[in-house]
């Protein structure tokens, strides 16, 4: 192989290379900008959308963290204060007091507040949820729904796919936008504040 | 009174799942009255009729149950009654209580996420780190500043933001955003997939020699490299290939992020892993001892994009800082068998057999890419079958096969099988749901496969291509750019000393 010849076919090669250079820059900077476009400024979180939750317990036992980043909320707003709270005693309890086993909740994690005769409040003592949704299902049936399971977002290391997400049999774990980083059903308490 | 609760049978519900189940009996008043009546639009109005007036017996017959509750609750039922009025399907069964005591009820506490900022701070983070890592290895030329750059990689990406700002995930972020309008892309995801890709097409691989996490704690393990067969290497090369036509299609159907869920290394980031992802990581992590970085090289999909970007690469490193003395010292350094060896002389082929070759080559690629298509087309269904809501609607197709649900027995039902029985949806609209995305896979599977077939044919043309080459030089798309090789290279940078 001559000299010139050599030449002749490095520039060719040369010259491929910037075409392809140039198309790729090009095709990457068009994806970018159609992207962009239409890109959020903000970070994407995952939320439950409690309509939808059927408190199956897989928060508890599906997410990547131990214990779960999905807690329970309770939206005091909507709450009855009822003394008779289907979220934080058994279906069999035979007294209505805080013996433990009354209580619904298996770590114990809601207190139980008087406040005046007949109502008391109920409390979630985070560390200690789980996220089993077992109050929820319970306040679900028999009062307003003011226990929802929401994800705590300090807790949350936001999985590019959330483990919990692609267990839920409801589909109810969402991408939401972080200034709406809460969804609530129901009444004006569960909206973000 | 939950005695009463459970023994609810005034309209005789369907009670769904678990007779034994704590609340599962008395679940859902509203779940009752959605089987018994028809939910069309038209007795919207009387359904809700009906579930006001059951929640006021339902507290009415507990107020007869237990003499205990106090009379304060008949303004209660009262407010029930009227809400019969009001026509608020959301309206509460207890009332907020108007305290006399002063009460002041609590303030909600939102968990707080991470701000923002700290997500762009992130993407600084990664652009300092990728400007570094390509000074050192293109000027510096230094192996030791990359391998302390993986260790920041490994401890900031890995161990601090636990393995989840990742570029090679947000690829599928990027298919999601581009085939569904409704998901908004976060701006920082996406300079998280751009931002290593354009460093490729300018100065090669140097996200993957140190700045990936999942790269970096592979790389450290790399102690006893064994030279793979070129074969071998190019035949596991294809998987990549595969994964990312995989990824795609499924995070453009919305299905899932199979590369996050796969990823082998997270779990020890997090260190509180499940137990198949710690295996997972750790046969990957013995691997890379004897096959240096066997997912970078043969799983990684976002290396795919990297290679094609880094083929063209303007300023790529170079095995010697000078000109090449064919010392062959360098020959088997490359732990990724990614150095070609020179080629000066091939024997000249015939030219009919050339021309033969070519025209082969020609007829297989398309015929591979239609074969590819035909073969994607055909899997649709098994490809789509990972997809929940196909999964359901399958399972459902089958037990109405069979008869339809069987109230009495919901023991051994899945909860995918409960939540759906619960929510009321009607069977058809479900097959609805799911014959489009059956149709999305259809698609999908015709470009997955037509795609996979022109990688197979390229790759098969490729190894009859023959590249003139007088000097040792890295693959441009395979170098990871680990700058192991220069430290073989005796020949010294030049010095020039003008005047």
């Amino acid at each position: 192989m001559s000299k010139d010849e050599k030449n002749k076919d490095l520039s060719r090669r040369d010259f491929l290379q910037k075409g392809f250079r140039l198309t790729a820059a090009l095709s990457l900077g068009g994806l970018g900008i159609f992207l962009a476009k239409d890109a959020s400024s903000e970070d994407g979180l995952w939320q439950i959308d409690p309509s939808k939750c059927v408190q199956c317990g897989r928060c508890a036992t599906h997410c990547v963290v131990t214990p779960s980043a999905v807690k329970c909320l309770h939206v005091f707003d909507m709450c009855g204060y009822c003394d008779l709270c289907g979220g934080y005693f058994r279906p069999e309890a035979k007294q209505l007091h805080t013996g433990a086993e009354n209580q619904l909740c298996p770590t114990g994690a809601i207190k139980r507040n008087f406040v005046e005769d007949p109502f008391f409040q109920y409390e979630i003592i985070d560390e200690l949820c789980i996220g089993c949704g077992k109050c929820v299902a319970g306040c679900d049936a028999f009062g307003n729904g003011s226990l929802q399971l929401q994800v705590s977002h300090d807790i949350c290391v936001n999985c590019n796919q959330c483990a919990i997400a692609t267990n839920c049999p409801a589909d109810a774990f969402e991408r939401v936008p972080s200034s709406k980083k809460n969804i609530s059903k129901g009444f004006s308490g569960g909206e973000d504040v | 009174m939950f005695k009463v609760y459970r023994n609810i049978d005034f309209f005789d519900c369907p009670f769904p799942k678990g007779s034994k189940k704590d609340y599962s009996t008395s679940l859902g008043i509203r779940q009752c009255f959605q089987r018994i009546l028809p939910l069309g639009s038209g007795q919207k109005f009387f359904e809700k009729l009906i579930r006001e007036i059951s929640l006021v017996l339902l507290t009415l017959k507990s107020r007869l149950c237990f003499s205990r509750l106090k009379p304060r609750l008949i303004p209660l039922i009262l407010v029930l009654f009227l809400s019969i009025f009001s026509f608020d399907a959301s309206a509460q069964r207890f009332p907020k209580p108007e305290f006399e005591s002063g009460f002041e009820q609590e303030a909600h506490q939102l968990t707080l996420p991470r701000s923002d900022f700290m997500e762009y701070f992130d993407v600084f983070v990664l652009l300092v780190a990728m400007s570094l890592i390509t000074w050192l290895i293109l000027k510096k030329r230094s192996r030791k500043g990359v391998f302390w750059m993986s260790i920041f990689s490994i401890l900031y990406f890995g161990f601090y933001r636990e393995g989840c700002v990742c570029s090679v995930g947000s690829l599928q972020n990027i298919a999601l955003a581009l085939f569904n309008p409704g998901y908004k892309i976060p701006l920082t995801v996406l300079a998280f997939f751009l931002i290593p890709l354009v460093y490729a097409l300018f100065f090669g691989r140097t996200f993957c020699a140190g700045v990936c996490p999942l790269g970096a704690i592979q790389d450290i393990f790399a102690w006893k490299p064994l030279q793979l067969k070129p074969w071998l290497q190019k035949m596991l090369g294809l998987i990549p290939f595969i994964y990312l036509g995989l990824a795609v299609l499924y995070a453009a159907t919305a299905t899932d992020f199979v590369i996050c869920r796969y990823d082998p290394f997270v779990g020890f980031y997090r260190i509180n892993a499940e137990f198949t992802m710690i295996v997972l990581g750790g046969l990957f992590l013995l691997t890379s001892i004897f096959i240096a970085r066997p997912y970078c090289r043969f799983i990684c999909p976002y290396g795919v994009l990297l290679n094609w970007m880094s083929r063209f690469s303007k300023y790529h490193m170079t095995i010697t800082p000078n000109e090449c003395i064919q010392c062959k010292l360098c020959e088997n350094s490359c732990p990724f068998g990614a150095i070609e060896i020179p080629e000066v002389s091939v024997p000249k082929e015939p030219k009919k057999k050339s021309v033969r070759r070519f025209v082969s080559l020609a007829l297989i690629i398309p015929a591979l890419a239609i074969l590819g298509a035909w073969t994607g087309a055909q899997f649709h269904e098994n490809l789509a079958m990972v997809h929940p809501k196909v999964k359901l609607a399958e399972e459902v197709f089958i037990i109405n096969e069979n008869g339809g649900f069987d109230e009495n027995n919901t023991e051994n039902e899945t909860l995918e099988i409960d939540a759906y029985r619960r929510s009321g949806q009607a069977a058809e609209e479900l097959y609805a749901e799911a014959e489009i995305i059956l149709k999305q896979f259809y698609t999908g599977g015709i470009w997955l496969g037509g795609f996979l077939g022109l990688v197979f044919g390229f790759t098969l043309a490729g190894l009859s291509l023959f590249r003139y080459r007088e000097d040792y030089e890295p693959n441009k798309g395979e170098c990871l750019s680990c700058a192991r090789c220069m430290d073989y290279c005796p020949v010294e940078k030049e010095i020039t000393v003008k005047n």
